[in-house]
C-alpha cells in the first residue's frame, strides 16, 4: 500500500500547487487580499504532501518491495541501506521526485522568510513557484512516476544501483546540485513578480540577492564534489571532462555568478536593470536546460540514464512555455530606462560590466560545445563532439583575463576612479608577482612558463586583495583592528571569495603542467619510481564487500626510503550486476597526490597498473570550498537580516 | 515643435531599447527549433564513429572450435545480428531467450564473446541453447574496442556487405527490435 499512499500524496501535491499557482496570482491582480493570502497555508500543505510522497519511496526501497519497477531497476537486497537511500535519486524517475521535492522546500523558504516584502510580490513569487512545480508534477505523474507496479510477475531481486553510483560523494552530490538548481527558480520567480508588476526598482535586487547567494553557494559545492567523485571513483584521474552533465551544471553556475555581481551593481546604484532581470531568468533557464539534456538523451554522455523522446518532448513542451514565456515577458515589460547615474571607464560598474560580458561568453562557449554534436547531426554534419581541446582553447584566455581584471574591479569604488588614485594600488602587487611567479618553477623539475603564469595570476589576485583589506581598515579608522572589526561582512565574503579563486587557480594550473602518470605491468615484488617517489607493489589478493569480490592490491609508496603511504585500490565485480569497477586508491596532501588505480589483469600475477602523481590537485576543491565560504559569509551581512525592521524602502 | 521632436527622440530611443529586449527570445528560439529536430532523432543509435562502415579488421578464434581463426568475411552474402555476450553479464542471460527466438524465426546472429571464460561459455550455450551461427572470442577486448563497445549486452546490425547499419546498447526485447531494429532489418534483407 505505501507506494500507492506515495502516488496518492503526489497528485495531491500536485492539484495543491495548481491553485498556489493559480489563485494567488489572479489576487495579485486583482488586488484581492483573500485570495493573495491563500499563498502561504497551500504551498505548506504541498511541501507536505510531496514530503510524504518522497518518504513513501525512501520506505520503498528500504524495505525492498521490488514489486515497484523503480526499486527493483535501482537497488538489491544486498545493497547496504546508505545506497539504498541515495538509490531513491539514483535514476530519473526519483531524482526528479528530488527536484519537486527541494522546489518545494524552496518555496517554503521563501514562504517563512518574506514577512517583511509586500504581499502582492510574495503572492506573484509563490505563483510562479507553483507553477514551475505543476510543470515537474505532471511530468511525474504522466511520463516517469516512480511509484509504478510491475504487478503481477514482479522480480524476486532487484538488478542493483549502478556500481558507478555506490559512493559518499554521490550520496550528497545530487541533492547539492539540486538544492543549487532549483535554488535559481527563487530569483527567476521574483524576476517574473517582478516584470508581472512592473516594479523593477533596486529594493528588488536587494530581496534577490540573499537567494542568490545560498543557490550560489550549493551549486558551487555540488559541482565540486562532483568533480572530487569523479576524480577518485572513475580511476582516470581526471576531474573535468567537459562531460555534457558536468557542463550543463557549470553553465548556471556561471550565469549565476555574473547574477551575483551584476545584483550589487543593480542594488547599490541602479544600473544595470534589465540585464539583471534577464541574467536571474538565463540562470534557471539553464538550470530547465541542463535537466533536459541530461534526461531527454538528446546527448548521450556518461551520465545520460534516461533516453525516452516521449520525456523529452514533454520537457521540451515545458522549457518553452517557461522559458520562452519568461523571455517574452521579459520583452514586453522589461524596464527601458535605467536609473539616471553614469560611470565612467574605470569604475566598479563598468568591471562587472566586463565581468559580466567574460562570464556569459564563457557560457555561450560552453553551450555551444554541448549543443555541437546536436547541431552538427540536425545540420547532417555526422554525429561528432567536440572534445576537451576545444573547450580549453576557449576557456583557458578567457579565465584568465577574468582572474586578471578581478581584483582590479574590486578594489575601484563605484561610478569613478582617477588613474592616479589608483595607480599605486597595483604598482606593488604587479612587481612582487611576476617576480615570486616567475620565481616559482624553479622550485619544480622543469622550468614550466604555464606553471609561472598561473602562481603570477594567482599571487597578482591575492596581493590586491590583500592589500585592499588592509588599505580599507587602515585608512578609515584609529586602528587597523577597529578598522577590519568595521569592514561588512558582504566586503569580507568577497575577499574570500576571491582568495578562493586564486587557490582554484594554482590547483588547475599546476596539476595540469606537473602530473606525472604512468601505465605499467607489475608482476608482485616490482617496483617503479614515479616523480621521486617508489611505487612497491606488495601483493594482490581478493576482498569481499557487502555486494561485490574484488582483487585488491597492496601498493607501498617510500620516497627516500621512508615510508609514505599504503595504498589498496580494488578491482570490483558487483555481484547483482555483474559490473566491475575499479576503485582507485589515494593518499592526498597539500602539495600532492599519490594515486593508484587498478588497470587489467595479465598473465600469471601480472597487473596492469595506472599510477599518478598530482600536485596541487587538492587546491582545486580547497578554493571551491572558499568560494562557497566567502559566500557564506556575505550572507551574514547585516543588509540581509531577515528580521530587519521594515525591509521596504525604496 | 522643437519640444515634439524631442518626445520622438526619446520615444524612438525607447523603442530601439524596446527591440533589443527581444533578443534574448529570439536566440531561444532558434535553440528551441534546434532542440526539437535533435530530440526526433535516436542518441543511442550510433554514438560510435563507425556507422555506414565496414565491421573493423579482426582476425579471432571461434568458440568451441578453438583452431579455427575467422575474420571480417563472416559477415559477407547474408545480414547478420552481431550480438556482445559474456557468462559475467547479468542482463545478457535476459536477454538470451530472447535471441533464441530471432534465431528460431530464421536471424542469423554472430555472437562476440567478450572478455570471458571460454570453458564458462561454452557451459552456458550447452545449458541455456545456442541461438549464434558462430561465437568469436575476444578475451582481450581489442576487437570490441575497435567497434566501439561500451559493455554487455550490445547489439550491431550488419549488411550481407558487412557494414555496420545500426547499434543499439542494452538488452533487446519485443519493444527494442519492434520499433529499432526490426525496421532497419527489413531495409537490409
Amino acid at each position: 500500500m505505501i507506494a500507492e499512499y506515495g502516488h496518492f500524496a503526489l497528485i495531491l501535491a500536485l492539484a495543491l500547487a495548481l491553485m498556489q499557482a493559480i489563485i494567488p496570482q489572479i489576487g495579485a491582480f486583482a488586488g484581492n487580499r483573500l485570495w493573495m493570502s491563500t499563498v502561504r497555508p497551500l504551498v505548506a500543505a504541498q511541501t507536505l504532501f510531496v514530503l510524504i510522497s518522497f518518504g513513501c519511496l525512501i520506505f520503498l526501497f528500504l524495505n525492498d518491495d521490488f514489486s515497484v519497477r523503480y526499486v527493483a531497476e535501482n537497488s538489491n537486497t544486498l545493497l547496504p541501506d546508505r545506497y539504498k537511500i541515495s538509490a531513491v535519486w539514483g535514476a530519473h524517475e526519483g531524482s526528479l521526485l528530488l527536484w519537486v521535492f527541494i522546489l518545494a522546500l524552496w518555496s517554503s523558504a521563501v514562504s517563512i522568510f518574506s514577512a517583511n516584502l509586500p504581499a502582492h510580490l510574495v503572492a506573484r513569487v509563490l505563483a510562479v513557484m507553483g507553477f514551475i512545480s505543476v510543470g515537474f508534477y505532471f511530468f511525474l505523474l504522466f511520463t516517469s512516476n516512480p511509484f509504478d507496479r510491475s504487478l503481477p510477475f514482479f522480480p524476486s531481486e532487484g538488478a542493483d544501483l549502478n556500481p558507478l553510483l555506490q559512493d559518499v560523494g554521490l550520496i550528497f552530490h545530487p541533492p547539492m546540485l539540486y538544492m543549487g538548481y532549483v535554488g535559481l527558480s527563487v530569483a527567476f520567480s521574483f524576476s517574473i513578480a517582478a516584470l508581472l508588476s512592473g516594479d523593477t526598482d533596486s529594493a528588488w535586487a536587494r530581496w534577490v540577492r540573499p537567494w542568490t547567494l545560498v543557490s550560489w553557494i550549493f551549486l558551487t559545492l555540488g559541482i565540486s564534489l562532483g568533480s572530487w567523485w569523479a576524480y577518485y571513483e572513475l580511476g582516470w584521474g581526471g576531474w573535468w571532462f567537459w562531460d555534457p552533465v558536468e557542463n550543463a551544471s557549470f553553465m548556471p553556475w556561471l550565469v549565476c555568478t555574473a547574477l551575483i555581481h551584476s545584483l550589487s551593481a543593480t542594488e547599490k546604484r541602479g544600473v544595470f536593470r534589465s540585464w539583471t532581470l534577464l541574467l536571474a531568468i538565463i540562470a534557471f533557464s539553464l538550470s530547465l536546460l541542463g535537466t533536459f539534456l541530461v534526461r531527454s538523451g538528446v546527448l548521450t554522455s556518461v551520465h545520460a540514464f534516461a533516453s525516452d523522446p516521449t520525456r523529452g518532448v514533454f520537457i521540451l513542451t515545458f522549457l518553452v512555455i517557461v522559458i520562452g514565456g519568461s523571455l517574452l515577458l521579459f520583452a514586453l515589460k522589461g524596464p527601458t530606462k535605467n536609473a539616471p547615474s553614469g560611470f565612467s571607464d574605470l569604475s566598479k560598474e563598468m568591471f562587472i560590466l566586463i565581468n559580466n560580458l567574460l562570464l556569459m561568453s564563457l557560457t555561450v562557449v560552453i553551450l555551444l560545445g554541448t549543443l555541437y554534436p546536436l547541431i552538427a547531426d540536425v545540420l547532417g554534419w555526422g554525429k561528432i563532439s567536440v572534445g576537451p581541446p576545444y573547450f580549453n582553447l576557449f576557456f583557458v584566455p578567457l579565465t584568465l583575463l577574468l582572474a586578471i581584471l578581478m581584483p582590479i574591479g574590486s578594489v575601484l569604488r563605484w561610478k569613478r576612479s582617477t588613474t592616479v588614485s589608483v595607480r599605486h594600488y597595483f604598482n606593488g602587487p604587479l612587481v612582487c608577482s611576476i617576480f615570486l611567479g616567475g620565481l616559482f618553477p624553479f622550485f619544480y623539475e622543469g622550468y614550466e612558463p604555464i606553471a609561472a603564469v598561473t602562481v603570477m595570476v594567482a599571487l597578482w589576485i591575492i596581493f590586491i586583495t590583500l592589500r585592499d583589506v588592509w588599505r580599507k581598515s587602515a585608512q578609515t579608522s584609529r586602528s587597523v583592528l577597529h578598522g577590519l572589526i568595521r569592514l561588512n561582512a558582504s566586503y569580507y565574503g568577497m575577499v574570500v571569495a576571491h582568495i578562493g579563486v586564486a587557490i582554484c587557480i594554482i590547483g588547475v594550473g599546476l596539476t595540469s603542467t606537473y602530473s606525472v602518470q604512468r601505465d605499467i605491468r607489475m608482476e608482485p615484488g616490482d617496483q617503479v619510481n614515479v616523480a621521486g617517489y617508489q611505487f612497491k607493489f606488495v601483493a594482490i589478493g581478493p576482498f569481499k564487500g557487502p555486494n561485490y569480490i574484488a582483487d585488491q592490491a597492496e601498493i607501498a609508496v617510500t620516497r627516500d626510503d621512508s615510508a609514505v603511504a599504503v595504498l589498496y585500490p580494488q578491482k570490483r565485480r558487483y555481484l547483482a550486476s555483474g559490473q566491475t569497477m575499479t576503485e582507485a586508491s589515494i593518499d592526498s596532501g597539500i602539495f600532492r597526490d599519490l594515486y593508484v588505480a587498478l588497470g587489467e589483469p595479465l598473465k600469471g600475477e601480472a597487473w596492469a597498473l595506472r599510477v599518478y602523481v598530482k600536485p596541487f590537485v587538492i587546491w582545486i576543491w580547497l578554493g571551491s570550498a572558499f568560494i562557497a565560504l566567502g559566500a557564506l559569509i556575505a550572507l551574514l551581512d547585516r543588509r540581509y537580516r531577515i528580521n530587519r525592521r521594515k525591509a521596504v524602502h525604496a | 515643435m522643437a519640444g515634439v521632436t524631442q518626445n520622438d527622440k526619446t520615444h524612438m530611443v525607447q523603442l530601439v531599447y524596446r527591440l533589443k529586449l527581444f533578443l534574448p527570445l529570439l536566440i531561444f528560439i532558434i535553440v528551441a527549433v534546434f532542440l526539437v529536430v535533435a530530440l526526433g532523432r535516436d542518441p543511442n543509435a550510433m554514438p560510435s564513429a563507425l556507422l555506414d562502415r565496414s565491421v573493423p579488421e579482426f582476425s579471432l578464434r571461434v568458440l568451441g572450435d578453438e583452431d579455427r581463426y575467422v575474420g571480417q568475411e563472416i559477415f559477407l552474402g547474408e545480414p547478420s545480428l552481431l550480438n556482445v555476450w559474456a557468462t559475467w553479464c547479468f542482463s545478457c542471460r535476459i536477454e538470451h531467450s530472447y535471441l533464441l527466438k530471432l534465431s528460431s524465426q530464421g536471424v542469423r546472429i554472430v555472437g562476440l564473446n567478450y572478455k570471458d571464460n571460454g570453458k564458462k561459455a561454452k557451459n552456458w550455450l550447452l545449458e541455456m541453447k545456442d541461438p549464434y551461427a558462430l561465437s568469436i572470442i575476444d578475451n582481450i577486448g581489442r576487437f570490441a574496442m575497435n567497434l566501439g563497445v561500451f559493455g554487455a549486452p550490445e547489439t550491431y546490425l550488419i549488411d550481407g556487405m558487412g557494414i555496420i547499419r545500426y547499434k543499439h546498447v542494452g538488452v533487446i526485447d519485443d519493444r527494442i527490435w519492434y520499433d529499432h531494429l526490426l525496421p532497419v532489418w527489413e531495409s537490409i534483407k
